[in-house]
């Protein structure tokens, strides 16, 4: 029986529930990798072009990992969601660069709303190579959206109950693929948690189309406008921001320079890349939270 | 009447100061050429990881503000480079330059009406017919630069008397930036032809060929790929490079929608020229050329993705390919060093 491989990485975090749903209601098998460890990371790294993003290179380990295990990969390629709203050209680019590096069969759809593709005929185009009838395949679609909403207003406002805690509140301003992935941003979340502080996620708001704004008035990536959407939702009630990035991030090496630059709140910019040592990052952090505090006090 | 000024690229300075001074009719400030100085200066101010152009165009801004330019235009590019200009007028007002920062390109496209609003706020009243008219001419004028340019990088490693192509070059570009009709444009044109045609050079015919590709900013500006053209025209290459403003503009779209259909490599476009230096890539190993030579600046995402690519292509061909990421440091020697051995490779590939 066909078996589909998902990937624990950059889109994942994004469309993991559309995914998961989708398949489960067409029947159709799938392995999700586990979550990063040093393993994948050491494959991905190998793997990958010196230069490229920690994140890609995560993601490509946990291709390495799947590619033996199941007959399909399933690498998406989003574009944009119109042009104002665009992704980083790593997004572009994933598809070409997994189907050249891996001799694997690669089920794939294309967003780019410019060109009119968009996520319902991709999942069509999927399910017809899956051999699955049009009739299934439309109940499964409505189901994984119908679940994916609700999900995401689950998060959503569990992340806006936290918010008005009587803890000491910071914003963690990052892609979902970096805060959530355990060699990446997790280790951050967990020190934070640790130590009594309410952890607010940028990624987890009902930022829709401009928000950000504000902060920044010619911005085309999407994603970076939600976290700023983000920032600007949360301004009032945080007491710090930390930006986490992955090393070498197009989009937030110029984001983050400008978002620093504009607001007023205690911050801290962590750039993350793949040495595995913790204790330079555990002082920052520290010293960090101690100037939170005591600013909190006076 | 403003001072307007605007980052480098090679040597488009001239085009787009001669479109500037009489569509908008304002003071056009050249912007310097880019020295270690410039550099510095852009380092010095520039994010941690931001790629190299960032780093160029800032320093040139700063030295012309220090000139006494009042409005800054920025173009754009498909990648992040369309939106380099906001941070970059947040990194010059916190210098306490007072100016206009003015972006004619964002979110990858080019849009007329972008450009009439960009126009218009730097000059209400200017004329839309003039515009038009001179905007033909520019064009013009770059499609006739790059075709003498091609010329040049063919055949200036084979020059006989040193530096005969350059004077001729040097002196078309101040004449070219007086001109005043399309037709003085297009004797000027034939007359420098003719010119650089009779320039006496030795071609022998076991010469090598290398092709150049890569990101475009670092191409096209020679400074920031330490003039890598003339140390192969140094030692007798002849070259052949794609990227220039007239292909980028009318010829690219066209080739790279043909491309995308048939080829097994690329799929997508992968944003800014990646996908396009895949193709290039196929046509110089399938063209005769004896090797390939990938320059990028530091940190360019597309350029990076399309490394693995190239390499796989390549191979698929057997032809080697040499990658360059330049950055800021100064010195040449290192990249001297690896000419030279990828130079004398190629030699010995032939004897085989």
């Amino acid at each position: 029986m066909d078996k589909v491989g998902i990937a624990r990485g950059l889109f994942y975090y994004y469309y993991g529930d559309i995914w998961k749903k989708f398949f489960d209601e067409l029947n159709v098998e799938y392995e999700i990798s586990p979550r990063t460890n040093r393993q994948i990371m050491d494959m991905g790294l190998k793997k990958a072009n010196d230069e490229m993003c920690l994140s890609l290179k995560t993601y490509l380990g946990h291709i390495c990992y799947l590619k033996d295990r199941c007959t399909y990969l399933l690498v998406p390629r989003i574009c944009n969601y119109n042009s104002s709203n665009q992704t980083c050209t790593n997004f572009w680019a994933i598809y070409d660069i997994v189907n050249n590096l891996f001799d694997k069969k690669v089920l794939t759809y294309n967003i780019d709303l410019d060109k009119k593709e968009t996520l319902k005929k991709g999942l069509f185009r999927i399910g017809t190579t899956l051999g699955k009838s049009k009739l299934d395949i439309k109940k499964a679609y409505i189901k994984a959206m119908k679940h994916y909403y609700d999900n995401r207003k689950k998060l959503i406002d569990d992340n806006y109950k936290r918010l008005n805690s009587k803890k000491i509140k910071i914003l963690i301003v990052s892609h979902p693929y970096n805060t959530y992935d355990d060699m990446i941003g997790g280790n951050i979340v967990k020190y934070l948690k640790s130590n009594d502080i309410e952890v607010i996620f940028s990624d987890r708001f009902d930022t829709f189309k401009n928000s950000g704004v504000k902060l920044s008035k010619d911005l085309y990536f999407k994603y970076s406008k939600e976290s700023l959407g983000g920032i600007v939702k949360s301004y009032d009630k945080i007491d710090g921001i930390i930006f986490v990035s992955s090393f070498p991030c197009a989009p937030d090496s110029l984001v983050n320079e400008l978002v620093i630059r504009k607001i007023k709140k205690p911050c801290i910019n962590i750039i993350i890349d793949e040495s595995e040592a913790f204790t330079a990052l555990e002082t920052r952090l520290e010293s960090f939270i101690d100037m939170i505090r005591r600013n909190a006090y006076v | 009447m403003y001072n307007v000024s605007f980052p480098r690229m090679g040597d488009y300075d001239v085009p787009a100061k001669f479109l500037l001074t009489h569509v908008l009719n304002v003071n056009v400030i050249s912007p310097p050429k880019i020295t270690e100085r410039t550099v510095e200066l852009g380092t010095k101010y520039s994010p941690e990881f931001i790629c190299t152009p960032f780093k160029y165009t800032l320093g040139t801004m700063i030295e012309c503000l220090n000139k006494g330019a009042e409005i800054l235009i920025q173009q754009g590019g498909g990648c992040r480079y369309g939106y380099y200009s906001e941070l970059q007028e947040k990194i010059l007002k916190d210098l306490n330059y007072e100016f206009k920062m003015v972006n004619l390109v964002t979110e990858g496209k080019l849009r007329i009406k972008r450009i009439n609003r960009c126009f218009k706020k730097i000059n209400p009243k200017y004329s839309k017919i003039k515009a038009i008219y001179y905007t033909f001419i520019t064009i013009k004028m770059i499609k006739y630069m790059d075709k003498i340019d091609e010329y040049i990088r063919e055949n200036i490693g084979f020059e006989i008397k040193q530096g005969s192509f350059e004077n001729i070059k040097e002196e078309m570009l101040i004449k070219f930036g007086k001109v005043r009709s399309y037709h003085e444009l297009k004797v000027l044109y034939r007359n420098y032809l003719n010119r650089i045609r009779k320039v006496k050079i030795y071609k022998p015919d076991d010469r090598l060929k290398v092709g150049i590709i890569g990101e475009l900013y670092t191409v096209m500006e020679p400074y920031s790929n330490y003039f890598l053209e003339k140390e192969l025209a140094k030692n007798g290459i002849e070259i052949k490079r794609f990227t220039n403003v007239d292909y980028l503009f009318f010829k690219k779209g066209k080739r790279m929608r043909k491309y995308l259909k048939k080829n097994k490599y690329v799929k997508y476009s992968m944003g800014a020229d990646a996908a396009d230096n895949v193709a290039n890539t196929e046509y110089l190993c399938t063209h005769g050329y004896d090797g390939i030579i990938h320059i990028k600046s530091s940190f360019c995402t597309p350029e990076i993705g399309a490394m693995s690519l190239i390499n796989k292509v390549a191979d698929k061909y057997g032809k080697p390919v040499l990658f360059f990421t330049f950055d800021t440091q100064s010195s040449t020697a290192g990249i001297k060093t690896r000419l030279e051995a990828f130079y004398d490779m190629l030699e010995m590939r032939r004897k085989i």
